[in-house]
Order: C-alpha cells, then structure tokens, then sequence
C-alpha cells in the first residue's frame, strides 16, 4: 500500500540550484524505497518538501501535491509542526545537538509538551534499541552527545527522530561519512526499522542503494527516470540512462 | 661562484635585510602603540592607590568636593548602568535575533544596518543633546537618572546589536535546521538552542556595551549628572553625580582641587571599567575553551 | 508559513520584529529632535554671521568658523597618528606577531577603546600638557597639538580592529601563492596582503576619523577652549576649540529655547551630518568590496 503519494510536483529554488520537475510516484508502507542518481538531481529536495524543511529556504515556484495517508502536506493549511514529527528525517553529517546524550533524545518530545520523567526514559530506551546504540551508551546517557564516535553519532541522530515514534523516517546519505563498520549497524539497523516505519533513504553510493532497496527510483537533474522494485530496477534496469548510470559510465 | 649566483645571493640578503628592519619598525610601532595604554592604567593605579580607603568608598563629599568620599558618585553610575541595561539589554537581543534570525536580505534590513552603522558613529555629545531635546524636555522626564538611562541605552544599543548578532550567526545553522526537523518552532528553535549556544558571545557584547555607557560623560552631561548632591537619588527621576562627569568636575571646575582624591577618583572609575572589561574577556576566552562545536 | 504559532510565538515574533526596526527609528528621532531645535538658528541669526569668524554668545556673534577650524585641525593631528600606529598595530596582530602576543594584544587595545574619555582627558591635564609645555616651549600645554594626540589615541583602537579584521579577512592562498613566487613575509604584506585589505583599511582610517571627530570630554579638557580661527598649521599649537567642545561646556548655561540653543544644536546636526557622511560612505566601501569579491569567487 502506498503511504504517500507524490502528484505533478515541481520545484524551483529561488537560487536556481537543484529543482524538481514532474514528479510522480508513490511510495510504498514499511519497506525501504531508495531515491538515487547523480548529485543536482533532487533527491534531497524531495525529501525536504516531505517535511516541509524547504519552507527554511527560499523557493521560487512549486506546483502539485504531495499526499501523506492522503491528507496533501504542501497545503497551506497543514500543521507543519505535527508533520514534523510524523516524518522524522536524518541528515548526511551527523548533527547531534549541543547538549548530553539523553537530552538529543528527550529534545523532540519535550518541545511536544511530554513531561513525564517515566515516559521521557521509555522513549530514550526503546528508541536507542532501535537503533541499535543503546548497549554502546546506556552507562553514559549524561555525556555530552559530542563526545560519541562519528558512527555513534549518526545512530544517535535516528534515534533522536525514532524517539518521536515518526511513521516515515527520511534518510538523506545518513552514512556518506561514515567508516564501513558504521555503515553496516545503520544499514542493518534500517532492515529492521522497514518492520514498522515507512522509509526514504537517499544513499551514499549504487552499491548502498542495491544494497538496502526495496523500492528504488531513480533521479536524474530534477526528473524521475525510472521506478520499480529494488532487485528489478537494478538487475534489469528498462532506461538505458538508468543502466548506464548503475553500470557506472557516468556519475 | 657565478657572478648571477652572487648577485642573486646578494640580492635576498638585502630582500631578507629589509624584511628584517620592516618587521622591527612595524614591532616598535605596536609597542608605541600599547605602551602607553599600560603605562596608563598603571600610572593612575598607582598615583590613586593612596587615595582609596574607606571613608574615600563609602563616604559623602565635604568641604566643596575637597574632602571627604565620592560614594554618591559611585551609586549613581551603578545606577545609571543599571537602567541603560533595562533598556538596552532586552532591545539590543530583540535586534539582533531579528537580524540574524529572521531578517532576510532585503533593502529594508540594509537600511537597519546603515541605521546601525549610523548610530555607532553619532558622536556622543549628539547623544546628549537628542537625549536633551527628546526626554529631558519633550518628555518632560527633567534632568533624571530615567533621562540619562535612555540616552546612554540608546548610545550602547549598536554595541550589544553587533556583537550579539555576530555570536548568533556563529551557532551553526545545521542545529537550527535538527531543531526544526524535530517539530521545534522558529523561536523555540531559538530560544532553547541559539540562544543558548550564543549566550556568552552576547553576554560578552553586552558587558563591553555598558562598559562603554559607564565611562561616558558627554551624552549624560545635560540630561542628568548632577554638580554635587548632597544625598543619594532617591527616584529615578532624580538627577545624580556620576563618576566620569564627578572626575570632569573636579579636575576642571574646582579650584584647589586636592590632586590625592582627584587621582583616587580616576582610580575608582577605572576599576569600574576595567573590571567590566576583565568579566567580558574571561567569559569569552572561558566559553570559547567550553564550545562543543 | 508555520500554522501552529499560539499567541505566545506570535506576540514574541512580533515583538523581534519590532525591536529590528527600532534602529531605523531612533536615527530618524535623533536627526528630527536636532533639526527641531537646530533649525530655528536660520529666523534667528543671519547665514552670513554663522560663516562669520568670531564666536562670542554673549555678544550674540554665532561664527561657528572657528570651531569648524579647531575641530578639523585637531581631527587632522589625529588622523595623522591613529592612522599610521593603528595600521601598523594591525599589520602586526595580523601577520607578524606570534600567537601568545596577539592574544595578548589585542584585548590591551580593547582596553584602550574601553577607557573613558575623562580619564585620558585628565591626565592630559596634569601630565601630558605641563610636560609639552616645558619639552616645546609654549605658552601654555593645552594646545589642538595635545588634543590632536590624546584623539589619536583614542581613534586607534578603532583603526587597528577595522583594518585588523580586513588583514585576518584575506584568504590564506594569497600570501601562500605570493611565498610560493619567492616573495618574502614582508614583500607579500605590502604588495599582496595590504591591496587586498584596501577597502577595509580605508574604512577603518574613515571610521577612526570619524571617532575623532565626534570626541568630545577629551578635546574640551586638553584643547585650552579657545575660539580662536585657525588659518594655519601653526595653530597646531595653540589653544582651540572643536564643535563638540563647544556644545558640551555651554549647552548647560544657556536657556531652553534661546537663539544660543538653537545654534548649539545647530551645531549637533552639521556634527550629525558629518557622521552620517562618514560612516554611509564606510559602509558603501565594503559593500562595493563585497560585491567585487563576489564577482571575483563566483
């Protein structure tokens, strides 16, 4: 079933970087889709209109809709701040916030109003299990979030958006600086996140995103050149643009 | 040895001689720079140290100023620090948040800087004379500490913008976009991480903004210093004696000054200032030390 | 835009946006409360006796000549040494001087920018005029020359983070390009680093003449307070009498509403004015520096 919905939607940046043009596509409930393809061609941008991030940045012209469990998410009158939290996203350098382990964690649901000491540990437990932090931190939730390793960071920045019980998780390059060891506990720690979340991950690298797709679209300078199921679209590509850019010939 | 490779040799001796009797002149032109800043803080710490003691602190004037303490004139420029801080603190923070966090560039934010840019240059006589025309007459506040307060508020406000906007825009903006990801609104955004992270810097211009104010004469000389009173204010729509214009007065105004409590009183301002000074430069250095980004 | 703002946000937001603007209206209210009470000068006293070259208020002679000339001659002297020290203090902090002594420098002349003018107006009094009287041999210590040196201490502070900030603000690939060549430390200063800092050198000589110009505690306190005109250099040492001088040690005798008011807040908007001058002229040299950079990067 498709959580969300992507009609006509094109966009502009007032700059004149990066721009979407015609989008269509519909991505699946609780698997991993990948959006991949060469730099410039949108996948970021996609994902900062699923939550609304692009009202940060100036933005020229953008038409059509976007659907979350069929509500339109581009409408003036969406509560951005509950779309927010139903969309969690992780961003390419890990950004933890100036503040100890447990307070990146608690960040998110406090600013929702949650003041329960009980509740506020549940979430921070449940979410660092999640992804797969907890046995590494949980001696130590008082440091500074500063102090943990590239990697660790990285995982603590999903479980910061995991802490808010989010139903999609947007990933954009969440491991372009990690080490390989890293990369392999996010990736693993997304195969069983897809259980219960709706996940959009833009990967660092085809190998990744043949790796973890379910799902995979692929992008090229603001337009989508092909989707279909993961194995398919990389075993069998149908776009000649799309098997050379797998096969490496450019990108 | 060739004759080019002496004469290129020759040549770079010279080139590193010049370089070395540049770099000793530019190295004297700094020392004559700072020298005599140090040489005057000294020269007053130690010709007003004798001055100082207890009745000097805590005592009021007597004889015409000739004797007895300058404790009015010190009450009165905490006071006067106080209120410019009232006004100007919140106003200068409210700006510079607004610049840095929600202005974009458009010809009305270039007119705030150039307004900005204006103000810091206005000279400070100017501010006595707006401070004059503005609360002391058509605001009928009189020759008040309130009068006085707003003017030196008004003089420090660009201070406090520039700097605190400057330690604002330094907070990177991947923590303000986490933030907002995370369902945070622009101002919670702002007040429970910018501002946060930036508060040292902005502590930081304040205290030099008021600093300044402190030692200012000029823009309180007619809007609320007073010559001599013989007790402290008791409103603030009263005037009070200040410690830069009680120093103007008594080093030019009174005949046989006693030269002991005219250094004393130098000393006492001084301190004022420098301690100011001293608290804003520990703060910076201590939080540049802490910063986890 | 962001749907959930409750009033709380609303009202802090609004206030923000207040509070940017409020710079813009204190400007306009200053320059209105000077132009309010300085403009009447023009019904009261004749444009051809404000030019004229004698200020004596209780004769109602409002030459304001000689206190273009006194304050133009003492900002000349100090133009004259802030310029030269503060640039060289700059160049110094910047590219000479190693780290422990820059962190050591460049608080002191903070310090100096943060000492009040009476105190160094002060001391002009009691040390530095009786010893130039004794060490030039004049008639009296307080003199636009003491004035003119006292200012330039005050304006270097100034001069030296201005031009300070423009050195730090040149890449590092341009000294390292100009080293690569074979130029030494001291050929790059000059003939990379210095050019390529022009506009923000100029501003801070702009700024620090502008500081000059509007001090006021010091020059009144050391300057002898003469309203004499000033035609030539020799006046350097003689006593004079700036604009802010003048408004700052009579503003408090006269009566509200008098022709001598009006002048002296006269007097406070051409100062206006000129500051006005100084510092849209300062900033339009960095914003044309900026928009040349610019071009250059992109």
């Amino acid at each position: 079933m498709n959580k969300i919905i992507i009609e006509n939607l094109s966009l502009q940046y007032s700059d004149g970087t990066e721009s979407l043009r015609n989008i269509n596509l519909g991505i699946r409930e609780k698997a991993v889709t990948v959006l991949f393809g060469p730099a410039g061609g949108g996948k970021s941008t996609l994902l900062r209109c699923l939550n609304r991030l692009n009202d940060l940045t100036e933005v020229r012209a953008s038409a059509g809709r976007i659907l979350i469990d069929g509500e339109n998410v581009l409408d003036a009158d969406t509560d951005v701040i509950t779309l927010r939290r139903k969309v969690g996203m992780v961003f390419a350098r890990p950004v933890v916030l100036p503040m100890s382990i447990r307070e990146n964690l608690t960040y998110g649901l406090e600013l929702a109003g949650e003041t329960r000491r009980s509740k506020l540990d549940e979430a921070v437990e449940r979410s660092l299990k999640l992804a797969a932090l907890w046995d590494e931190v949980k001696d130590r939730l008082e440091d500074p979030a500063i102090a943990l390793s590239g990697g660790q960071q990285q995982r603590l920045c999903l479980a910061r958006s995991l802490a808010l019980q989010p139903e999609i998780i947007l990933l954009d390059e969440p491991t372009s600086g990690l080490d390989p060891i890293s990369t392999g506990k996010v990736e693993a720690a997304l195969t069983e996140l897809k259980k219960e979340y709706t996940i959009i991950l833009v990967p660092h690298s085809v190998q990744q995103a043949a790796r973890t797709a379910d799902y995979a679209a692929f992008f090229l300078q603001g337009e989508l050149i092909e989707y279909n199921e993961g194995k398919a679209l990389f075993t069998a590509p149908k776009e000649k643009r799309t098997e050379d850019y797998i096969t490496g010939r450019f990108g | 040895m060739t004759l080019a490779e002496h004469m290129k040799r020759t040549f770079s001796l010279n080139r590193h001689l010049v370089q070395r009797l540049g770099f000793t002149f530019i190295t004297l032109m700094a020392i004559a720079t700072v020298l005599p800043i140090v040489a005057t803080v000294l020269y007053i710490l130690i010709q007003g140290a004798s001055a100082i003691s207890l009745e000097f602190l805590a005592g009021f004037p007597r004889d015409g100023m000739r004797a007895g303490g300058i404790l009015p004139a010190i009450i009165g420029t905490l006071y006067l620090t106080i209120g410019t801080a009232i006004f100007s603190v919140p106003l200068g923070i409210a700006a510079a948040i607004y610049l840095s966090e929600y202005a974009a560039d458009t010809p009305l934010t270039r007119t705030i800087r150039i307004a900005i840019i204006n103000l810091a240059g206005i000279p400070s006589v100017v501010y006595g004379l707006f401070g004059l025309g503005l609360f002391v007459l058509f605001l009928n506040f009189g020759t008040s500490i309130l009068a006085a307060s707003l003017t030196l508020s008004i003089m420090t406000l660009p201070v406090i913008i520039s700097t605190a906007e400057e330690a604002l825009r330094a907070v990177p903006q991947a923590f303000r976009t986490v933030s907002i990801s995370l369902g945070a609104t622009r101002w919670q955004t702002i007040r429970r991480i910018v501002l946060k992270e930036a508060l040292p810097g902005i502590l930081t211009g304040v205290i030099l903004g008021l600093e300044r104010a402190a030692g200012e004469t000029a823009p309180i000389l007619f809007t609320g210093a007073a010559f001599f009173l013989p007790q402290l204010p008791g409103s603030p729509f009263d005037a009070t004696m200040a410690l830069p214009y009680h120093l103007f007065v008594i080093s030019t105004q009174v005949p046989e000054m006693p030269i002991q409590i005219q250094y004393g009183t130098a000393l006492v301002l001084l301190v004022f200032v420098l301690t100011m000074n001293l608290i804003a430069t520990v703060i910076r250095s201590r939080a540049r030390a802490k910063r986890q980004w | 835009m962001e749907k959930s703002l409750n009033w709380r946000e609303f009202v802090i937001t609004r206030s923000i946006k207040a509070s940017g603007y409020s710079a813009i209206l204190f400007v306009a209210l200053i320059f209105f409360f000077l132009v309010r009470e300085g403009l009447p000068t023009f019904g009261e006293v004749e444009s051809t006796s404000l030019l004229n070259i004698r200020w004596y208020p209780i004769e109602d002679r409002f030459g304001i000549l000689p206190l273009i000339t006194g304050s133009i001659m003492v900002t000349f002297g100090a133009t004259l040494i802030a310029v030269p020290f503060g640039i060289g203090t700059a160049i110094y902090i910047s590219e000479i001087a190693p780290r422990w002594v820059r962190e050591i420098l460049k608080p002191l002349v903070e310090l100096l920018g943060g000492l009040p003018s009476v105190v160094l107006g002060f001391l002009g009094i009691l040390v530095l005029s009786p010893f130039l009287r004794v060490f030039l041999d004049l008639p009296t210590g307080l003199t636009a020359f003491t004035g003119s040196l006292l200012l330039g201490g005050i304006a270097v502070p100034t001069v030296v983070s201005v031009a300070e900030d423009a050195l730090d603000a040149v890449p590092r690939a341009y000294r390292e390009g100009a080293w690569a060549l074979g130029a030494t430390r001291w050929q790059t200063i000059w003939r990379v680093t210095l050019p390529a800092a022009r506009s923000g050198v100029i501003t801070a000589i702009m700024l620090g003449i502008g500081r000059a110009i509007g001090e006021t505690m010091t020059v009144m306190m050391v300057t002898g307070n003469a309203p004499v005109l000033a035609t030539a250099l020799g006046s350097l040492f003689s006593p004079v009498r700036t604009m802010t001088a003048t408004i700052a040690a009579e503003m408090g005798e006269v009566a509200s509403g008098s022709t001598h008011y009006h002048v002296l807040f006269f007097i406070g908007m051409v100062l206006f004015l000129i500051s006005l001058g100084v510092n849209i002229a300062a900033s339009s040299v960095v914003f044309r520096a900026k928009k040349r950079a610019e071009r250059i990067l992109s």
